[in-house]
């Protein structure tokens, strides 16, 4: 699924099936509703959002040493630990470890950072074949579409295209659609994949560098699995993965899984420390961009994303638009935010697919000032010149009409006699706004207008009081 | 220069001035009855639990319950005429028949229902994933209000490697369907004792 197509016009194409796009709006939005029950039934519920946002600024502030530290205490619980800048170099040392012991074959759970290095393709491409666990991720990846939500990688899926999918790389028959005999066969085709697979990498939730431990949540068990049937134990993560103490899991793990959907803990925390006797552990800390986004006071502050999806459920624009308009691996506000500082002209657009309502800072469980971001990153982007050109027109037209009081009088009066007279002009597929919306009545005259002709005496006693 | 090095220069660089860790001892124990709120809470996430007692109706229960004919692994003395005992010392792909595992959980958490269960109680790491069904027996006096009293408990434990488990394991990636069972247990049982 590559194109050149942008967030807008994505979103277009998903909005031609009207009830789809009700539908996805209503399972996400049903998410969101789960999340405030649990939320609401929390205790300090808003003081663990502030504890772990203060943490996430610790690590930040600090992450230099607590990398060192997690470093050495890795080392000397007997896992190896490497190093990589980029998503070439960190494909590059998983096919070395996996080449070295004449692996073609490897079983993966989620990891959404493998997910944007192309890991799977990169390694396909040298004979070796990897297969997603998670069960949704498993679906977008036989339909060969990467996940369109962080936590729910299949939510735009009606379960009859899953059947239709399964019947065509599992053998169930046709027309089969029940998720609980879907769930049954995957689990099935998964086992043995498991149990033949001598390498299996996971991704990272929370690595702690006092204990040099890292904790991976599922709620299928498909890390465990993995994990302790293989040889070969991978984890890959971003440097800002790192708390710095084991209690500071407390915090996190109380706020991940009610934040994603509501429940009160993942049903999987699994805590790595050390190999098993017999078996490897290989860690990988992944910097890609990271370390830029640092140095961007504005921006930084997104490093402390724990990865819930909360800021996704809550979306007006990802409900309506899904995820894959997003063109980026991790969709929604949050990879609106993310994605500019790894490639500022690829992504201009995200920024943009927001209406700044606030709500993804609202339910962010480590508070990231997420719609503030997208505002920042909006300037940025103009001001580097990678806004569309159509978007910067514009723009510079409102400036001006804003900036004096008589082309504004004027140019409200043509537009409402306009709207009026001859609202085609206006409502054609010319004018983006008025897809899948409908006209309102433009009033006859304005608020200026009005207010010189009726003075006060339009006004209610009660208003009358209060002037 | 490495990317090891050159990674951590540049976050050295770039990192902002040091901000403080916050205090999070304020964290209150709410209170209440924790046995009860662990049964509710774990029962309210698919669960079953069983104010069992004693190990004589932990075995009662097992053998009304569960397929005695199909393989049972535990890593406790007591329930040993309903089960072999697992070791860490064999392949992890030979518990791959398991039907039924039972282990003592170190502790669980009334606020989320999860059990913490180290390596060394689960016999074999893989034995609380691969099994279809699992069954871990919690005395009644280790049961804790939130994670925050778990980890004061567990922050100073030595452990190669160690788990909450809050549940059957599910998904619900198909249209958001609840399924019981999606690569580990079908379903888990909890065993109140005193």
């Amino acid at each position: 699924m590559k194109s050149n197509l942008d967030h807008a016009a994505l979103a277009e194409q998903f909005n031609k099936d009207e009830d789809r796009v009700d539908w996805h709006d209503g399972a996400l939005w049903w998410i969101r509703q789960k999340r405030d029950r649990s939320a609401n039934q929390t205790p300090q519920w808003e003081e663990l959002r502030e504890a772990a946002s203060a943490i996430k600024s610790n690590v930040i502030s600090n992450l230099h040493d607590y990398l060192l530290q997690f470093e050495a205490n890795l080392k000397k619980n007997g896992v190896k630990v490497y190093w990589a800048a980029d998503a070439e170099e960190h494909n590059q040392i998983i096919y070395n470890i996996l080449s070295d012991k004449n692996i073609n074959q490897m079983v993966k759970s989620k990891s959404m950072l493998t997910e944007e290095c192309h890991l799977n393709e990169y390694l396909a491409d040298r004979g070796i074949d990897v297969i997603n666990s998670d069960l949704g991720e498993y679906i977008q990846q036989i339909d060969n579409e990467p996940p369109s939500h962080i936590v729910l990688p299949c939510i735009h899926k009606k379960k009859e295209e899953i059947g239709e999918l399964f019947h065509e790389h599992l053998g169930t028959e046709k027309g089969l659609s029940d998720p609980t005999l879907l769930t049954r066969v995957a689990r099935q085709h998964l086992r043995n994949v498991f149990m033949t697979r001598r390498a299996a990498l996971t991704g990272v939730n929370f690595a702690v560098a006092e204990t040099g431990e890292y904790v991976v949540c599922t709620n299928e068990g498909n890390a465990d699995m993995g994990a302790h049937l293989c040889d070969v134990q991978i984890a890959s993560m971003g440097l800002e993965k790192i708390i710095p103490e084991r209690k500071h899991l407390g915090v996190f793990l109380r706020l991940l899984a009610r934040s994603a959907i509501g429940q009160p803990i993942t049903i999987y925390s699994s805590h790595f420390r050390k190999p098993r006797p017999g078996q490897e552990m290989h860690l990988i800390l992944v910097d890609k961009g990271r370390s830029d986004l640092l140095a961007r006071p504005d921006f930084r502050e997104s490093l402390k994303c724990i990865k819930c999806g909360g800021c996704m459920n809550t979306c007006p624009v990802y409900r309506k638009s899904g995820g894959l308009s997003y063109h980026n691996t991790i969709s929604g506000p949050i990879g609106a935010i993310l994605a500019p500082n790894l490639d500022m002209k690829k992504h201009a657009d995200l920024p943009f697919a927001s209406t700044l309502c606030g709500s993804c800072s609202n339910v962010c469980p480590v508070k990231i000032p997420i719609h503030d971001q997208l505002y920042k990153w909006r300037q940025v982007i103009v001001k580097e010149g990678y806004s569309a050109s159509r978007k910067t027109l514009s723009m510079k037209a409102m400036a001006l009409t804003l900036s004096s009081p008589e082309i504004y009088k004027t140019a409200g009066k043509t537009g409402r006699w306009i709207l009026n007279h001859a609202p085609f002009a206006i409502n054609n597929k010319f004018n983006p706004w008025y897809k899948q919306r409908d006209m309102p009545d433009s009033p006859k005259q304005s608020f200026s207008e009005w207010y010189s002709k009726n003075g006060t005496k339009g006004l209610s006693n009660n208003d009358k009081k209060h002037n | 220069m490495s990317s090891r090095d050159s990674i951590l220069a540049a976050v050295f660089k770039n990192q902002p001035p040091l901000t403080a860790l916050p205090d999070i001892s304020g964290f209150k124990v709410p209170e209440e009855d924790v046995v009860e709120k662990y049964k509710n809470t774990f029962s309210g996430i698919g669960g079953q639990v069983y104010s069992a007692g004693n190990i004589k109706a932990i075995i009662d229960h097992i053998r009304a319950n569960f397929d005695t004919g199909k393989r049972i692994v535990s890593t406790l003395p007591a329930l040993s005429e309903v089960s072999e005992f697992c070791s860490a010392s064999v392949e992890p792909h030979s518990f791959e028949d398991v039907e039924l595992a039972i282990i003592e959980a170190r502790l669980a958490v009334a606020e989320n229902g999860a059990v913490w269960l180290t390596e060394e109680v689960m016999g074999h790491r893989i034995i609380p994933y691969i099994s279809q069904h699992l069954a871990v027996v919690v005395n009644e006096s280790v049961i804790v209000s939130t994670m925050h009293e778990a980890y004061a408990k567990i922050a100073d434990e030595e452990y190669g490697f160690g788990g909450f488990i809050g549940g059957p394991s599910k998904t619900a990636d198909i249209e958001q369907a609840l399924v019981l069972g999606a690569h580990g247990p079908l379903s888990m049982t909890v065993y109140l004792i005193k």
